[in-house]
């Protein structure tokens, strides 16, 4: 019964009551995945699973066995405390002041990830005007789209400012 | 640009600004007659300039480490079990099954909890912090639904949660009070806040009403709000010996430890708290049962106790913004003049806790009248403690005060910002002092324009685009300039050029950490990158609590003491050898990382070289803030005009706000990036007061029934519009910095002035809030 | 959350093998049965783990969809042919809780979601006779804003709070199920029930019971077809009432009509009444009217929800307004 996390391959816990967010943090100390709810209400514990973005508070860990999980962590492998390295939304997130307690913040910066992909493949939302189109990644609909990552502080505008700066650099690229 | 090249640049501006910039120390009291902080005019430094987080990098990483993130070897976890029944005894409490569960260490109860004296409650003296007086886990009684009555100790979470659920209890109820009717009728008492009667009366203001050509008179409603900081509530609690520390998420770190210190019995050096970072805190992060609790588990036990509060616990056992009924009514002349503003009204607390919610304060120096009469009364309900949420009395008040502005100026057919100016005062209305720095009137001008409030309809229902009734309204926010006595700070200077600067404040994320730096930096002559900002740990000495948007005058007035104090100990140790030999503090300035002759720039001596002289690696000094004796001389406030667009469905009745603008008048700006964060943040919870927020209390049995965030609405990022937020940037010549506070003003004014959008767009005027769609159909 | 025993389905055979003792529980992506487990409102002894059964979107030979069971719901709201032929399941599951949760929700155990009545979840300190039959039932008197209207008891007045059932409800489907006694196959707006005075019961199915997949019929003027939500928060937030709707007009009449709402019952509530008065009527705002009126006159309001007797109806005209609109 092994999971990936990050890269590393890992055996999964006994207890099957564990959820993957308290395996995550309680049994490997990977404390960057935040629990704001444990009740699937805030969006605070979201990782990528095989690239889709999931609760993992409502995950239970042995539900996710040879799966590859990527966290916050596995995002800035690469990244330092001075901020090198970062992750090009992490960047994004400094600049445009998308935090302030920092607490929703490494599931926002998942969760972006997560919705760019989807809506890379024409995944269609709510506020997606024609179901036939192709997908835009308007204001608007980014907004919907992470409207299930809440954040007290009142970060939105720059959080959104960060997903749309990283989008808008991709296009140019 | 990383947040380090931002830094670096920052910093090199700010070398290259201050030359020939040489400011003085600055004056460590602000009375009539004194100076203003130099810092002030110094228009080329750091202070202004956008500056991002320096914690940027560690947070988006995921590598703060919050309080439940903190893992000491032993380690054991709580989870806490809460009464159902609101006043009463506990009956029978049958622990055994739970007791012989898999991996629980012990149950803890009233019966085998160590003996603890009740915390001395907020406000009793200057360092008590507790919630309420009530004593914790002590004995039998039960003083609200939802108290913790057990506290299961186990290997795991998981364990300890499982073992909680088989815990049997029984009770014998006793009389309570849970319906705010029901209080009512058992009487009402002014209330007190900080000693003080909650009560104006100038002239005869009923009188005056009912003389005047123009009135109005309504009553206003507003629901319990709850905090919901994203992180919930967690201390991971360790003893040594008699050592206890707190790894805390908390606004008080010296307070906190002090109360527990004496529920303890301990010396206050015998307790630390540490809170390096506060996931969210507006008022809910203080000290409360389950710290107390985790505290004597760990006791209990002897080992080190992880207790983290459940999302259902965050509501059981945190208290937050109580209800309240309030009366406005204005009387006016038919130009608009007031000749009466009455503002009363009730607002329930408990019979253990001191916070009445104290709505009438923006009332008291927000316009000019003819007469008044304030009061807000209380009445006592069995429920959780309620205390401080952002902008405790403003938020609320200024529903209820800028509402009745906009019915008056639609009786009068006037526009409401005009009646707003027609009635500004020139001193404070109340307390008869001269405003420190107030130029509301630039932000109404400016904000007008800004946001073109000369295409609202003055008829109210007459917009329309397919379903959607669009309306515009504006509201007058404001919050009161505090800072509390007892903040103190320690800076110390290394041979290498670098500053720590300590302060026992705490970073919740307002920007603290990165303001602090700046200012210091700008104090020292140093760049950011050779400041160093330690807070958020009781043993750092003072007391600086982050509330009451506070903060940043606190640690700027300490800071300027002990950099005044810093630089007398660096001339004592120049010595005779020194270019600066001789020279007073008043002779001296900080530039460029040396001390400065005033009066001849080119006379003077780096920290490094006094040091090497001197043969000494650092030089510390700490220093109390002066007395916050400007706040006797003036009538102080940060001001805010909001504007704001809705859309109502003609069809469901949902609303939309599509945009608003904040016009802040908040002193000067140090950090115009965070700033703007705190402006919108509080802004955006004013949204959620205005539409969606109601903590559900169930007034057949006190107990709180939306303990969740999917029930508990806060906005989520579909509900907001890009946030529009200006400042006039007018320093307080009375201020450190000439900073006023910014972390509560944003929220103040937003509900009104979206309850006066709707009624622009729809013609229906909501006095209840939330204003959820069913008020609008 | 009580310690019970996991397990892992291979395929159908093994799942109901798996799940024949007492208190077992299918497990689906988790996001409603884990979040009740926590609050100790389930209490299996063990879990089946269907998320590797079917989940698969294949045609039917009466040119219909069977979607199987273990579909993630973004999946299927996604499917092309969902997005053409029945946009008002897409719309209706993209309405529903965040993207988090429909990238984990499956279809099985979204259908069977169970009630977000907080004194249902509320164990330990509110009576409720769905969770603990026959203690009482403190919603009816107490916070009511998210409850029926029509189809409750005194016993019960419990929501089901599913988005894409209500969509489900409008077009027919047919749910597939394989139990003790072999595959049957159910209509969808039988699978739920009123709660009468055994609230404790959400549908017909017995235990052990294993949804394996849901049968779309072919519905050709599905393809002009909508859902309206109408929530408390712009996004994230459950259903005060909704509309699921398709509508076929022909010169200027209603040739044929599927309506159901949302938030309002203890099912998915088939609009039956207000589709009869329409079928065969004029496509206009009065008959649309007219038809609301019909359908809610026997509605029973409670403390809190009176207001969703209009907003229904006012909900119900504006959307067979705009498909109206789009083929006129
Ligand atoms: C915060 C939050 C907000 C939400 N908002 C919405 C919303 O707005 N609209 C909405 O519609 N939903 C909403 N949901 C609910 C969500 O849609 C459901 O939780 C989800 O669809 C359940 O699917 P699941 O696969 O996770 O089910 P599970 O939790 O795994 O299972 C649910 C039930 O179905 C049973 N089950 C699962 N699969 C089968 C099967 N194949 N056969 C028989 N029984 C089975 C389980 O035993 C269990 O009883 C929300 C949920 C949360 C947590
Ligand atoms: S912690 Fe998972 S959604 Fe809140
Ligand atoms: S930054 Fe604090 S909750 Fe989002």
């Amino acid at each position: 019964m092994e999971i990936t996390i990050n890269g590393s391959t890992t055996a999964l816990p006994q207890d099957p009551r564990v959820s993957l967010l308290d395996f995550l943090r309680e049994g490997l100390h990977l404390f960057g995945t935040k629990k704001g709810c444990d009740q699937g209400a805030c969006g605070a514990c979201t990782v990528l699973v095989d690239g889709e973005r999931i609760l993992s508070c409502l995950a239970l860990a042995v539900q996710f066995e040879g799966r590859d999980v990527v966290t916050i962590e596995g995002l800035s492998a690469a990244g330092t405390a001075g901020g090198e390295g970062l992750h090009p939304l992490q960047q994004a997130f400094i600049g445009c002041d998308g935090f302030q307690c920092g607490y929703c913040t490494p599931g926002q910066i998942c969760s972006a990830v997560g919705m760019v992909a989807e809506a890379k493949r024409g995944s269609p939302s709510h506020v997606t005007a024609d179901l036939a189109a192709a997908v835009t990644l308007t204001r608007n609909e980014i907004q919907e789209r992470m409207s299930g990552n809440l954040c007290r502080c009142g970060a939105h505008n720059g959080i959104i400012d960060a997903i749309q700066q990283v989008l808008s650099a991709e296009v140019l690229s | 640009m990383s947040i380090i090249d931002s830094a670096k640049n920052a910093a090199q501006g700010l070398v290259q600004g201050a030359l020939g910039k040489l400011v003085p120390l600055a004056p460590d009291s602000w009375i009539p007659g004194g100076l203003p902080d130099p810092l002030i005019a110094r228009k080329h430094g750091l202070i202004g300039t956008p500056v991002s987080r320096l914690d940027g990098p560690l947070k988006v990483q995921g590598a703060a480490r919050f309080s439940a993130e903190v893992a000491p070897a032993g380690m054991v976890y709580v989870a806490l079990a809460y009464a159902t029944i609101p006043r009463g005894r506990i009956a029978t409490l049958d622990t055994q099954a739970a007791e012989a569960a898999p991996g629980v260490v012990r149950v803890m109860t009233h019966r085998n909890a160590p003996r603890m004296k009740p915390p001395a409650v907020f406000g009793s003296s200057p360092t008590a912090a507790g919630p309420s007086d009530l004593p914790i886990l002590q004995d039998d009684r039960i003083h609200w639904n939802g108290q913790p009555i057990a506290a299961v100790i186990a290997e795991t979470q998981e364990q300890a949660d499982h073992a909680r659920s088989l815990i049997h209890v029984t009770y014998e109820a006793g009389p309570s009070t849970t319906s705010f009717a029901g209080a009512k009728a058992n009487g009402a008492q002014i209330g007190r806040f900080m000693g003080q009667p909650l009560r104006n009366e100038i002239g005869d203001a009923e009188a005056e009403l009912a003389g005047a050509a123009h009135r109005v008179d309504h009553t206003y409603r507003t629901p319990r709000h709850s905090h919901n900081a994203i992180e919930p509530h967690a201390a991971t609690i360790v003893w040594e010996g008699d050592m206890l520390t707190i790894h805390d998420t908390t606004q008080m770190v010296t307070a906190e430890a002090r109360t527990i210190a004496d529920v303890f019995d301990l010396k206050p050096e015998q307790v630390r708290v540490i809170s390096p970072y506060v996931g969210g805190g507006f008022g809910g992060k203080g000290l409360w049962d389950h710290q107390i609790i985790g505290a004597a588990a760990a006791k209990l036990v002897g080992r080190p106790v992880r207790i983290t509060l459940s999302r259902e616990g965050v509501y059981r056992v945190i208290g937050g913004r109580t209800l309240s009924e309030q009366r406005v009514a204005i009387g006016a002349t038919a130009d608009g003049h007031f000749k009466a503003i009455i503002h009363t009204g009730t607002a329930a607390m408990t019979p253990h806790n001191a916070m009445p919610e104290p709505f009438i304060f923006a009332t008291r120096s927000g316009y000019a009248a003819d007469s008044f009469k304030l009061s807000v009364e209380t009445v006592k309900m069995n429920m959780l403690a309620n205390t401080f949420m952002r902008a405790p009395g403003e938020a609320i008040g200024t529903f209820a005060l800028e509402s009745a502005i906009d019915e008056l100026a639609a009786e009068l057919g006037m526009d409401p910002i005009a009646l707003r100016i027609r009635n500004e005062p020139d001193k404070d209305p109340i307390s008869g002092l001269p405003f420190s720095s107030r130029h509301i009137v630039e932000a109404w001008r400016s904000g007008a324009q800004r946001f073109g409030w000369d295409q609202r309809a003055p008829e109210p229902g007459t917009r329309r685009e397919g379903e959607w009734l669009i309306g515009m309204g504006c509201a007058t926010g404001t919050y009161p300039y505090h800072r509390m006595p007892g903040a103190a700070a320690r800076i110390t200077l290394t041979r290498d050029a670098k500053a720590i600067v300590e302060i026992a404040a705490h970073e919740m994320g307002m920007g603290t950490s990165t303001t602090t730096a700046m200012v210091a930096g700008e104090r020292l002559g140093l760049p950011l990158d050779r400041i160093e900002i330690r807070y958020g740990d009781s043993i750092i000495p003072g007391a600086i609590m982050a509330g009451g948007s506070q903060q940043t005058a606190a640690i700027g007035a300490a800071v300027i003491a002990a950099h005044n104090a810093l630089v007398a100990e660096l001339l004592k140790l120049a010595g005779n050898e020194s270019p600066l030999a001789g020279l007073s503090v008043d002779e001296v300035g900080s530039e460029g990382g040396a001390l400065v002759r005033l009066d001849d720039p080119a006379c003077r001596e780096t920290y490094q070289s006094i040091l090497a002289r001197a043969q000494r690696d650092t030089v510390a000094a700490a220093e109390q803030a002066s007395m916050p004796v400007e706040a006797m001389h003036w009538s102080m406030h940060s001001y805010s005009a909001i504007f704001c667009e809705v859309r109502v469905s003609a069809i469901t009745g949902e609303t939309r706000v599509s945009r608003i603008l904040g016009a802040f008048d908040c002193g000067r700006i140090l950090n115009p990036q965070t700033a703007r964060s705190q402006f919108r943040g509080g802004i955006i919870m004013g949204l959620g007061m205005a539409l969606m927020e109601e903590t559900l209390f169930d007034e057949r049995n006190g107990r709180v029934m939306n303990a969740n965030l999917s029930e508990y609405h806060l906005p989520v990022h579909l509900d907001i519009p890009e946030i529009d937020v200006m400042w006039t940037d007018i320093a307080d010549p009375h201020t450190p910095m000439g900073a006023h506070g910014i972390g509560e003003i944003g929220i103040t004014g937003v509900a009104a002035a979206v309850a006066n959008a709707v009624y622009n767009a729809t013609g229906k005027r909501i006095r209840d809030l939330p204003i959820t769609l069913d008020k609008l159909l | 959350m009580t310690p019970f025993r996991f397990a892992r389905a291979a395929d159908t055979a093994d799942a109901l093998r798996l799940a024949a003792g007492p208190a077992s529980a299918y497990l689906g992506g988790g996001t409603n049965l884990v979040d009740l487990m926590r609050e100790t409102v389930a209490t299996p002894g063990s879990l089946v783990d269907v998320t590797g059964l079917s989940n698969t979107v294949s045609p039917t030979e009466s040119g219909g969809l069977l979607i199987g069971a273990a579909l993630r719901n973004t999946a299927l709201a996604e499917h092309p042919a969902v997005r053409a032929r029945y946009p008002v399941l897409s719309r209706a599951i993209l309405a529903g809780a965040s993207a988090q949760i429909r990238n984990m929700a499956t279809v099985g155990g979204n259908l069977l979601q169970r009630t977000r009545c907080a004194y249902f979840y509320d164990a330990e300190g509110a009576r409720c006779n769905k969770r603990a039959p026959g203690s009482g039932c403190d919603a009816l008197e107490g916070f009511s804003r998210y409850h029926a209207i029509l189809g409750a008891s005194p016993a019960c007045v419990a929501t089901q709070p599913s988005d894409m059932c209500v969509a489900l409800a409008a077009l027919g489907a047919i749910v597939h199920v394989q139990g003790a006694g072999g595959a049957r196959t159910l209509p969808f707006t039988e699978l739920h029930r009123l709660p009468g005075d055994t609230p404790e019961i959400d549908t017909v199915l017995a235990p052990g019971d294993l949804i394996t997949a849901i049968e779309l019929p072919p519905l050709p003027f599905a393809t002009n077809s909508a859902y309206r939500k109408v929530r408390d928060r712009a996004s994230y937030a459950f259903a005060l009432v909704s509309v699921a709707a398709a509508l076929e007009v022909e010169d200027g009449r209603v040739r044929d009509v599927r309506i159901a709402f949302g938030g309002v019952a203890h099912k998915p509530w088939r609009a039956l009444t207000a589709e009869a008065a329409l079928r065969g009527g004029p496509a206009d705002g009065p008959a649309f009217h007219a038809a609301a009126a019909a359908e809610l006159a026997d509605a029973q309001p409670l403390r809190d929800n009176g207001f969703k007797i209009e907003l229904v109806k006012r909900t119900l005209v504006a959307v067979l307004g705009d498909l109206g609109g789009a083929v006129a």
